[in-house]
């Protein structure tokens, strides 16, 4: 089986990659401008998508804006590119737009993502989308959309550092796990969108472009490559990425994100790479592709 | 007391649509000097505090305050940054009702620590060691700092909110009804601590209260103000023992005593 599916024809009825142009021009500004102000929360006209919010509309909205002809996409779902989110909306696109699609990360020039970024690190040839339920960092610690903005236009991140003093208050460490701010080009402080902050470091200087599309909060962020991006720490409790001490139980990876998999109800569970792409290609295997339609 | 004054104020005036809510004031307050402004509720005594801290702006009239450098600086005419920055390290707002000056959901070490982390300070061991401190110096115990303060009581939440403001070292404080809804020996006791630190850390306070007994112990200087307008000012026990105004013999002989 080839390693990329063959380009179809795009379903006739729809325009090329679901949306309009008019709406792709619209999300385009609304990158050009994220990209000109790394971090910087941009507002856009989010449409409504043929799916619920939460299920990845903004990022879908900006793969769309994006895609052409030759691009060859990659969607993963938690690090898998065979769980459903995944599959479908790579599948909305083999139909709308009749790209390839990938489940290898070296293939994609486009990867739409959700929790994860892949282990295998990324080129410039690559763009990232991410798919954001909640962008404002600030959210959870001041519910005034008018204050928000003026912090971040103050660059007024001091509470920030209250929230992750409580959690050292609370738990003797900074405990947030996922979702952890980050600091980007030394000027706003933006969510990373729900990745584990084993990734964060990733989002440093990365070569390839990161976009971040949030659909019923109508924002988009970008960081664009080689920006510096900072996770958020206090001088005696820096910054740290989780850790396990076992390897990944088919692989045998210590170097990446390892879910915690139950395997039956005796109470057994092995732990396996998050990056299934990862993962299969260092047990000398392919992907089996997916069957998705 | 120096001569050049922290705070100057001039032709003061701020309506909300017909009514008059302050109108012709001006002031000056000295480095470690405590100003009472006394009067009955809806006499403008808030709305003539919320101008002078930077919250609220007024429709005429100036209010300079002279910064670290020397120079008067005023504080409506300035770069919304600049005003915040010297809100939470030159300045304090007290509030009467503490749900508007804490963080309810942040721990009280937290509540101490926000101004120093807002002006840079990364090292979580510095910070909790300021906050223990200060809790301290406001007589709370220091062993409640990782508690919420939903969970304390008022006069211990206004503790924790003078605690708050004052571990950035600020000039001027701005008190509204500090001790407003406390009972008699729990106020007396702010009051009390209050004094003393004003005293060991030179602070100059602008204190609005209805309270006559709080404006005679605290205050230095009194303005007495009614209908927006400052009906009569002079040193607090000057007012108090000998008021002129017929307003002010008024309020004076209304006490309860």
């Amino acid at each position: 089986m080839s390693a990329a599916l063959k380009p179809r024809l795009p379903a006739r009825s729809y325009n090329f990659a679901y949306l309009d142009e008019q709406t792709k021009k619209m999300i385009r500004r609304a990158i050009l401008k994220a990209v000109a102000i790394p971090g910087h929360q941009v507002p856009f006209a989010s449409r409504e998508m043929p799916l619920p919010y939460g299920w990845g509309t903004g990022g879908i909205q900006v793969t769309a804006s994006i895609l052409g002809r030759d691009d060859v996409l990659k969607v993963i779902d938690q690090g898998a590119d065979d769980t459903t989110n995944a599959v479908n909306i790579r599948r909305l696109f083999a139909k709308t737009a009749g790209v390839r699609t990938t489940t290898h990360t070296e293939e994609a020039t486009v990867i739409q993502t959700r929790h994860r970024i892949p282990e295998r690190p990324l080129t410039e040839n690559q763009i990232l989308v991410f798919q954001v339920p909640i962008p404002e960092p600030l959210r959870w610690l001041e519910p005034r959309e008018s204050e928000t903005l003026k912090l971040h236009a103050l660059a007024d991140y001091g509470l920030m550092h209250v929230h992750l003093y409580e959690d050292i208050a609370t738990h003797g460490r900074i405990a947030r796990s996922y979702d952890y701010p980050a600091l980007v080009h030394e000027r706003y402080v933006a969510s990373p969108s729900p990745i584990p902050k084993f990734d964060n470091p990733k989002l440093d200087r990365s070569p390839a472009l990161m976009l971040f599309g949030a659909g019923r909060e109508k924002r988009i962020y970008a960081i664009p490559p080689h920006t510096r991006v900072k996770s958020l720490d206090f001088e005696d409790h820096p910054f740290s990425v989780q850790r396990w001490d076992r390897a990944c139980e088919l692989c045998g990876a210590r170097d990446s994100f390892l879910d915690e998999v139950v395997t039956d109800d005796q109470g057994n569970r092995m732990f396996v790479c998050s990056d299934s792409d990862y993962c299969e290609t260092r047990r000398g295997g392919r992907t089996p592709e997916a069957a998705d339609d | 007391m120096t001569e050049l004054p922290l705070l100057r104020v001039t032709g003061l005036a701020k309506s909300f649509g017909r009514i008059r809510a302050c109108h012709g004031v001006s002031l000056e307050l000295y480095p470690g000097e405590v100003l009472g402004i006394v009067g009955e509720s809806g006499s403008g005594k808030t709305t003539l505090l919320r101008c002078l801290s930077g919250e609220l702006a007024p429709e005429q009239g100036t209010v300079e305050f002279r910064n670290t450098d020397g120079a008067l600086e005023d504080i409506h005419r300035m770069s919304e940054a600049r005003r915040r920055f010297l809100q939470r390290t030159q300045w304090g707002i007290v509030h009467q009702n503490p749900h508007d000056g804490l963080r309810m959901r942040v721990s009280a070490g937290g509540n101490v620590g926000e101004r120093l982390m807002a002006a840079g300070e990364r090292h979580y061991g510095r910070i909790r060691a300021e906050a223990v401190a200060w809790l301290d110096r406001v007589e709370l115990d220091p062993a409640r700092i990782d508690d919420l303060p939903l969970l304390f009581s008022g006069g211990m939440q206004q503790r924790l909110q003078i605690a708050r403001i004052l571990v950035s070292r600020p000039r001027l404080v701005f008190l509204d009804e500090p001790t407003g809804g406390l009972d008699v020996s729990v106020q007396a006791r702010i009051l009390d601590m209050l004094r003393r630190l004003a005293r060991d850390l030179g602070l100059a306070a602008v204190i609005v209260t209805h309270d006559l007994g709080v404006a005679r112990l605290l205050t230095d200087r009194l303005m007495v103000m009614r209908r927006g307008e400052v009906v009569e000012e002079g040193l607090t026990d000057q007012v108090l023992d000998d008021p002129h105004g017929p307003y002010t013999q008024l309020l004076v002989s209304s006490v309860i005593a």
